[in-house]
């Protein structure tokens, strides 16, 4: 089994240990796999912006990255949403139909193509989860709060695999944190008390540390984080996934 | 102001915004509780969604057998291309009756059409009878909400507002008190005006009938007083039967309020005896919508607001940072088919979170439309030119390796050096309240590269 290894443009540039705790995690769950290192971005922040034609020859650059491995497995719902659901708009060739079915955020990977069933990994803290809109409401990762039916959420099943952790009820199951791309800019003030809004939810049960699958919500609101010096820390699911007693 | 301009303006009241975004987010809550009382209500959804859809496929033969059956149930019907012609439709009716007050159950469509003022520089009064509506007529604003159209005015502000309108005690604020308040000077006005006019939840194509949804009872009270009855409706809220209506019926509520049904579903099929009976069926643009593939989705709408309720960004920005008759994400594909250039705002007034398609009882992908709506809007050149460009330089760094690993590594190596008043100022609104992340030295890639066995 080839796997390509997809590490989003933020997170390449601003958080390489998330990037780092996904390929450990990959290894050590004894799966090979290859970071190729022409990847640059899917092409979100333009097509999201409204311009999708600014965003056709990067779609095709992804095409060209991944061309060649049996699956495609990013850290990122919003990124993974987007390769499957938004290259509708350049030419169907083979190789965009099996990108398009085959790339996979991780949890999906670990769950649905690994099937694993157990983890190696300790995070004794208590854990706010942040459900990214794009992996709950896109890729069904889970249940939203909206439908009356859904499958089992499949980030809970994997936090439930990590001793230690406990994980704290939330007022607003999966209210968005407001970052939405080129939205956090353009809507600064709306994003911004979105993100303070959600953090209190999170403070209010006495979460340490808030993660989510996607590194941009937790971008955005790590910023919140660090500017008003609140007690809470934001890791990617992978690290907790990742994580040794001792990890925070 | 665009949206999000209003949207700031209405945040910096942050205690007021709190308040505002708690009383909608209830509205929410309740309408969880309702909907999850029902088992097979991801079914109702798809139910509701497939009629919507079939009447919209079949409008045309349902419309005129909508009609015949009111002729024949002895409604006057009238057809209203545009705003312009529904208002002098109601005018023509009005005044054939010598008709000089009128009471009005609520209606998006009437005031989408600016009836209110069309009517009364014609010299007839026009009272709004919902209590919401009432209170908005007398502080001469618009709606802020389809379902709770004064739901942005706390209780006080009410209070204010009776004590200087109906007399009532200064500084009293029990909701029970002001509504009874209001209930007697309602009384007054729906004995002293000549017509009723209502709008339209459903129309039923089978038996001619409307049926409108109140939980005040003043439609009913309007009709029932009155010889003379108006009910106002486009052209999208025919069903096919009567037998189709239990499945919208059991959702409007529940999805609006979290009720089983609203208090009172009014069936109106026939003028009383010696009155009569009008129906105004209206376009005003509905077709030209109709007409957009990627968007006539949105023409299912039953205006149950729940969508309003669940959007992040409309319960901390108000209903009128939309700039229009409908807001909230359902307003924002909606209002830019009437204006684009007007409301090229709208579509990006929103993180695309997907909670408006998923709460949605008949189905419509609002965020899927507002992603589409976005492309036509850039595509048609409405795009802020920041937006335009710093996108143009992204496709071209983004599909290019050697240029994203170069200006990432430059970006970052900047963000290190560059003293922090020239990274957070006014020319970067992401800093206004929020740090930037802190950039690190080396790159995935760097790191990824560094891992490989030297050669």
């Amino acid at each position: 089994m080839k796997i390509g290894l997809f590490i989003p443009c933020y997170i390449d540039q601003f958080y390489p240990r998330v990037g780092i705790a996904t390929l450990e995690l990959l290894q050590k769950l004894g799966c090979q796999a290859t970071y190729p290192e022409g990847q640059t971005c899917c092409g979100q922040p333009m097509a999201n912006t409204g311009c999708e034609s600014d965003a056709k020859a990067t779609y095709l650059h992804f095409i060209d990255t991944f061309g060649d491995f049996d699956y495609i497995v990013a850290p990122s719902g919003s990124c993974t949403y987007h390769v499957r659901h938004h290259y509708d708009i350049i030419e169907q060739t083979e190789a965009v139909r099996h990108i398009r079915e085959r790339t996979l955020d991780l949890t999906e990977f670990l769950l649905d193509v690994l099937r694993i069933d157990r983890l190696e990994a300790r995070f004794p803290h208590k854990v706010g989860l942040h459900q990214s809109c794009h992996g709950l409401r896109g890729l069904r990762l889970g249940k939203s709060s909206e439908r009356m039916e859904g499958g089992p959420s499949k980030i809970h099943a994997l936090l439930g695999m990590v001793s230690g952790i406990e994980l704290v009820d939330l007022d607003r199951a999966d209210e968005c944190c407001g970052f939405g791309g080129t939205f956090a800019i353009a809507e600064e003030a709306v994003s911004a008390k979105m993100g303070k809004d959600r953090l209190g939810d999170h403070l209010r049960h006495g979460a340490e540390v808030i993660t989510a699958g996607d590194m941009s919500c937790l971008m955005h609101l790590e910023g919140l984080i660090r500017r008003n010096k609140l007690p809470i820390r934001a890791m990617h699911l992978a690290e907790i996934l990742n994580a040794k007693e001792g990890s925070l | 102001m665009n949206h999000a301009q209003k949207a700031s303006a209405f945040i910096r009241d942050e205690v007021r915004t709190d308040w505002h975004n708690q009383a909608v987010w209830h509205l929410r809550q309740k309408r969880d509780l309702g909907a999850g009382s029902v088992p097979e209500w991801e079914e109702l959804r798809n139910l509701a969604s497939a009629i919507k859809f079939h009447a919209l496929s079949n409008l045309d033969d349902y419309l005129v057998q909508f009609e015949a059956n009111a002729r024949a149930n002895g409604v006057q019907v009238h057809w209203a291309a545009t705003a312009e012609d529904h208002n002098r439709i109601v005018y023509g009716i009005l005044a054939e009756h010598g008709v000089k007050k009128m009471v009005k159950s609520k209606s998006m469509l009437t005031e989408d059409c600016h009836l209110n003022p069309y009517l009364e520089i014609r010299g007839i009064e026009v009272i709004d009878t919902d209590l919401g509506e009432r209170i908005i007529q007398m502080r001469h604003e618009p709606p802020s909400h389809i379902v709770a159209p004064a739901i942005h005015i706390r209780k006080e502000e009410v209070g204010e507002l009776f004590h200087k309108e109906l007399g009532t005690e200064a500084g009293a604020s029990d909701p029970k008190y002001l509504t009874e308040a209001a209930r007697g000077h309602l009384r007054g006005h729906f004995l002293t005006s000549a017509a009723a006019l209502t709008g339209v939840n459903f129309a039923l194509a089978d038996t001619g009938g409307v049926v409108v949804c109140t939980n005040e009872g003043n439609a009913d009270m309007g009709v029932h007083l009155h010889g003379l009855q108006i009910h106002c409706m486009g052209i999208e809220k025919i069903i096919p039967r009567a037998a189709d209506l239990g499945v919208f019926v059991r959702m409007l509520a529940r999805s609006a309020t979290g009720q089983p049904a609203t208090i009172f579903t009014s069936h109106y099929q026939k003028p009383k005896p010696g009155g009569a009976m009008h129906i105004v069926i209206v376009d005003n643009g509905r077709t030209e919508h109709l007409g957009r593939a990627d968007f006539r989705n949105s023409m299912k709408c039953i205006r149950c607001g729940a969508c309003m309720n669940t959007c992040p960004i409309y319960r901390r920005s108000g209903g009128y940072s939309y700039g229009h008759t409908v807001p909230g994400p359902i307003g924002s594909i909606l209002t830019p088919g009437i204006d684009m250039k007007k409301h090229s705002d709208l579509p990006f007034a929103s993180t695309l979170c997907g909670s408006c398609s998923d709460v949605c009882p008949v189905k419509i992908d609002i965020h899927e439309q507002l992603y589409k709506w976005r492309q036509v809007i850039a595509e048609a050149g409405h795009l802020p030119a920041s937006k335009r460009w710093s996108m143009r330089v992204a496709g071209k760094v983004l599909s290019r390796s050697g240029w994203y690993d170069f200006f990432g590594k430059l970006a970052r190596r900047a963000l290190r050096r560059m003293p922090r008043f020239l990274v957070y100022n006014r020319l970067n609104p992401w800093g206004r309240s929020r740090e930037l992340p802190e950039p690190p030295k080396e790159s995935f890639k760097e790191w990824y590269k560094r891992q490989k066995p030297a050669p």
